[in-house]
């Protein structure tokens, strides 16, 4: 069947142990054929079958009664009422993104637009979370620079807004980026399309863009560390073409709104192989595939290539029988490929067959159920001990220490990466990038959907259950300040190498942790995406358990947004304040130190609090509301006056606190709220009667500047220009 | 009043403009796929924004020479009113409709935020809602707005009252730091010679409504159709 000798050399090139190889021979019955090991190969690498994070994920909630679908299929799918529902999920592209940022970063995006509007639904939004290196590594610009081109120049060619994300700088990223896309979609809950196929005889189609050499390999490099050539990689970095994908979009929308398809899935990691072992797998029937029936765009191409290819934009669908002339005419009108490569067999096998030849047999059920599971040994970071705030330095003068904030890499504006996305197209925008969780309209409706990205890496790191608890939280907390409820979330688990005790300690306790705010938030995870092996010479990123959060509103005009409003408005504090200083932004970005514990994250605090602001915001209470995260009350203060163009007149709540902890604290569970000045009494009464802290610090002003009792004062406009200059002036720099 | 608008493959603001225009109209525009041989009688013909043919070898370059715009230029000279925003300002320029081109703009990146225009003129069938002079701000979202002309044809277009848009700041001032794309002497949207062609580079389609962020765009369309209606 094959001239190609399969030694022990190609097995582990293959990034097949020895033991995994000895279940290929066992499940074979004898030597696998060269494409044979290929599909092997991919299908159990980490980034397919979730080997060591498998167990892990079980674990997290994935229930709620408006869930419709959770994770297992290409992307989850909520219940947002009317008849409607929304898809989502957010994917990692971090190895390809960093080997070649433009390229790897649009076909991230291509991707996961792939995977939600192959389930029916039309893509409405993107967000993204971006991680890169420390911005004085040689390569952090060229990669900011490709990453959100790439990321621009797809989303925006396919017209959907890409409405916000997030995007920070640590050194533990200087060899691992993380670029992780969210696409979330909009359809019908009677026409969703699912991908286990089903009707022996039925035909298997193939549709989208050729076939072609590039990206083969590329699920095995994302299940791999980097070393010192990673760079030679570049070739197994797939190149987008986001105009064909538009077509595809609309192709198979226009085809969904017919009764053809019987099953649908995209190419995406491991191309022709996943998409059609997982559609076989699931419908527990057998798929037999002609090989030379592939549109190739370059002659010659191997059984090999065609079925480890990942080239972009192409999907594979099992139709109905007598209804491929109808779907062929489709394709036809969006000059699209339409190829019928194959059938459903009752055989439980994928049978492959190139020029006659059977070129692969291999048992669905040993491919998908014998596949490799782990249980990775696993160490607990230790407990860092409690950091007093009272020992940590106030800084000499605190409105230095603000604007250095308001002007550090995390902090300051983002506005330089989504001027260059498209975020007003389709015209439903109505939070745009910068606010608490983007808003979009849903069309002819009074709903909107709340869109959030987050995750503090430096909390995970320092303590993984706590962290990935916060990552949680705070996205649960983000869309709260809208006004919307959390519906569910999608995650993107960013990890280093899980051989090792160490890693895997820090994956286990992340995913317990946001196991933990799920259950306490009745926040289920839908979908997600597990990157692990974001480790170059050994030095793994930091944790970085990335959460997309979906939540809903059902009336957009009841909508609170981040900016104060007018002058007079009390500003009320909800949650209490403990000056929580450890592992927190003022500490690294003033005191230049990593040290101390995460914010403890108290989930019935939490809940109490959000609830209680949500139910103030629907009843028109509140003309502003942000969630309390980064840098405390007093960079939370500084974006409302930024955002509004107002100032502000406050004094910090009495307590023992030491003057910074209570500014820069990072305790979570908190709000910054503005109400009109005559509402005030009767929202602390309310917020009294639900068990809620909250107290009145002052009030808005229209002099343009931001005071803080004792403190400070500082002029809005200085701030201003100390946040939006630094991410020009660092790109603009040679 | 009735208006068509043209889809080509990779057209994606052609449900913006028809929200956009049915607000205004009444009705909903006719939607033409690029491949149809002729456009239907309408009183508007619209090129919406996207990204036609991908922006492969040129923007606008591929499209303008498809199928459907023949029957859009004759059209066109008998007189039926086309508008083109972004990608279909990119198609005027392409099929010669209009003078100059669109090139990269001049910081190669792509622009997405509101910007400020003045009007030139109120004197046309679509800037009827608008006063001469004044300020709007409507969004840009493109790649290629950076508007060239030669020195005699830019003086052309002034003289003859060609000029639509300005970008420019707060206060109607004509400077660089207003200007998102770079395009000469701020150029935003021009007229062909008999004021029946209009291309612009900014979106006013997606600022008709307050919860969009303001409504500056809605008096292109309300003058419109009351121009045509």
């Amino acid at each position: 069947m094959t001239d190609v000798t399969i030694t022990p050399e190609l097995v582990a090139e293959h990034g097949l142990t020895e033991e995994e190889y000895g279940r290929v021979l066992a499940l074979q019955g004898r030597e696998p054929t060269i494409t044979e090991l290929g599909i092997y190969s991919v299908m159990w690498s980490e980034h397919c079958s979730y080997k060591s994070s498998k167990k892990w994920l079980k674990t997290l909630p994935t229930e709620a009664p408006w869930v419709i679908c959770g994770p297992g299929e290409n992307a989850g799918v909520v219940d947002i009422g009317d008849g409607q529902a929304a898809i989502f999920k957010m994917e990692s592209h971090n190895h390809p993104s960093f080997i070649e940022p433009y390229q790897g970063a649009a076909t991230g995006v291509g991707g996961i637009m792939r995977d939600v509007f192959t389930m029916g639904a039309r893509p409405i939004a993107n967000m993204n979370a971006l991680r890169f290196g420390h911005p004085d590594h040689a390569k952090t610009r060229h990669l900011v620079a490709g990453v959100v081109a790439g990321i621009g120049g797809y989303g925006n060619c396919m017209g959907v807004p890409t409405v916000g994300g997030e995007c920070d700088f640590h050194p533990s990223y200087n060899g691992n980026i993380l670029v992780n896309a969210m696409t979330v979609g909009l359809a019908s809950t009677d026409a969703i399309f699912y991908s286990a196929a089903a009707g022996v005889g039925n035909p298997v189609v193939y549709v989208g863009s050729k076939t072609g050499r590039d990206g083969i390999h590329g699920a095995t490099m994302a299940s791999a560390e980097f070393d010192d050539d990673s760079e030679e990689k570049r070739p197994t970095v797939q190149v987008g073409d986001p105009f064909t994908e538009k077509l595809l979009l609309e192709a198979c929308l226009e085809l969904m709104a017919t009764d053809a398809i019987v099953a649908i899935q995209d190419m995406g990691a491991a191309g022709l192989t996943s998409s059609s072992v997982e559609m076989a797998g699931k419908g527990g029937v057998g798929i037999e595939l002609n090989l030379n029936e592939v549109p190739a765009r370059e002659t010659h191409m191997t059984a090999y290539e065609l079925m480890l290819s990942e080239s972009q934009e192409r999907m594979l669908m099992v139709l109905k029988p007598g209804s491929q002339g109808q779907a062929k005419a489709i394709f036809d009108k969006w000059e699209l490929d339409f190829a019928v490569i194959g059938r459903l067999t009752d055989t439980g096998h994928i049978v492959l067959k190139k020029d006659g030849d059977r070129v692969a047999d291999i048992p669905l059920d040993g491919l998908n159920d014998a596949a490799p599971e782990y249980d990775r040994p696993w160490t607990e970071t230790a407990a860092r001990a409690p950091l007093d705030p009272a020992g940590v330095a106030e800084p000499d003068d605190y409105a230095d220490a603000l604007m250095r904030l308001m002007a550090c890499p995390d902090v300051a504006s983002k506005r330089w990466i989504w001027e260059q996305y498209d975020h007003l197209i389709r015209g439903h925008t109505l939070q745009r990038p910068g606010s608490d969780a983007a808003v979009v309209r849903i069309p002819d409706s009074r709903k909107g959907l709340a869109i959030t990205t987050d995750c503090t890496p430096r909390y995970c790191y320092a303590d993984p259950r706590t962290g990935g608890a916060q990552a949680v939280a705070e996205s649960w907390r983000n869309i709260t300040a809208t006004g919307a409820k959390p519906l569910a979330m999608t995650d993107c688990m960013n990890f280093g190498n899980p051989e090792r005790p160490q890693i895997m300690g820090q994956f286990a306790g992340c995913i317990m942790g946001m196991g933990d705010a799920g259950r306490a938030l009745d926040y289920p995870i839908v979908s997600g995406n597990v990157s692990l092996y974001n480790e170059t010479n050994g030095e793994a990123v930091l944790p970085t358990p990335a959460i997309g959060g979906v939540g809903l509103l059902d009336d957009v005009d009841a909508m609170a947004t981040v900016a104060f409003k007018q002058a007079g408005d009390a500003v009320i504090v909800v949650g209490a304040g403990r000056g929580h200083l450890g592992s927190s932004l003022y500490l690294r970005e003033i005191t230049g130190s990593e040290d101390g514990p995460p914010p403890a994250v108290d989930l019935e605090a939490e809940r109490r609090n959000g609830d209680f602001v949500r139910q103030l915001i629907r009843g028109g209470k509140v003309t502003a509301c942000h969630d309390l995260s980064d840098g405390g009350l007093a960079v939370g203060l500084a974006e409302m006056c930024l955002a509004g163009g107002m100032g502000a007149e406050v004094s910090l709540p009495a307590s023992d606190l030491p003057r910074h902890a209570a500014l820069f604290g990072e305790d979570q569970a908190r709000y910054v709220l503005s109400v009109v000045a005559g509402s005030a009494d009767e929202v602390i009464d309310a917020a009294a009667s639900a068990g809620v802290p909250a107290n009145v610090i002052g009030k808005t002003t229209g002099d343009g500047h931001l005071t803080v009792g004792e403190c400070f004062t500082i002029s809005v406009a200085d701030m201003r220009r100390a946040h939006e200059q630094w991410l020009p002036d660092y790109m603009a720099a040679p | 009043m009735k208006a068509a608008v043209i889809v080509f493959p990779g057209t994606n603001r052609e449900q913006d403009m028809v929200d956009a225009l049915s607000a205004c109209m009444g009705n909903d525009p006719i939607l033409v796929w690029h491949g149809d041989p002729t456009v239907p009688d309408v009183d508007l013909i619209v090129l919406p924004g996207g990204f036609s043919y991908g922006d492969y070898l040129r923007s606008g370059a591929m499209a303008a020479r498809s199928p459907v715009m023949r029957d859009i230029i004759a059209k066109s000279e008998k007189g039926v009113p086309v508008l083109g925003v972004c990608n279909g300002f990119q198609i005027l320029t392409e099929t010669g409709m209009l003078p100059g081109a669109l090139m990269r703009n001049a910081d190669l990146k792509f622009v997405c935020k509101d910007v400020r225009l003045k009007v030139e003129t109120s004197q046309s069938l679509f800037a009827g809602g608008y006063q001469a002079g004044q300020v709007i701000r409507v969004p840009v979202a493109h790649h290629d707005g950076n508007y060239f002309a030669d020195e005699e044809t830019l003086d052309r277009l002034e003289d003859r009252g060609q000029i639509a848009f300005r970008y420019c700041d707060e206060d109607g001032g004509l400077n660089r730091d207003a200007n998102p794309n770079g395009s000469i002497r701020n150029i935003a949207g021009i007229y062909n010679e008999a004021k029946t062609v209009l291309g612009m580079m900014p979106h006013p389609e997606n600022m008709i409504e307050s919860a969009q962020g303001g409504t500056d765009g809605l008096a292109l369309f309300s003058g419109m159709v009351e121009a045509l209606s």
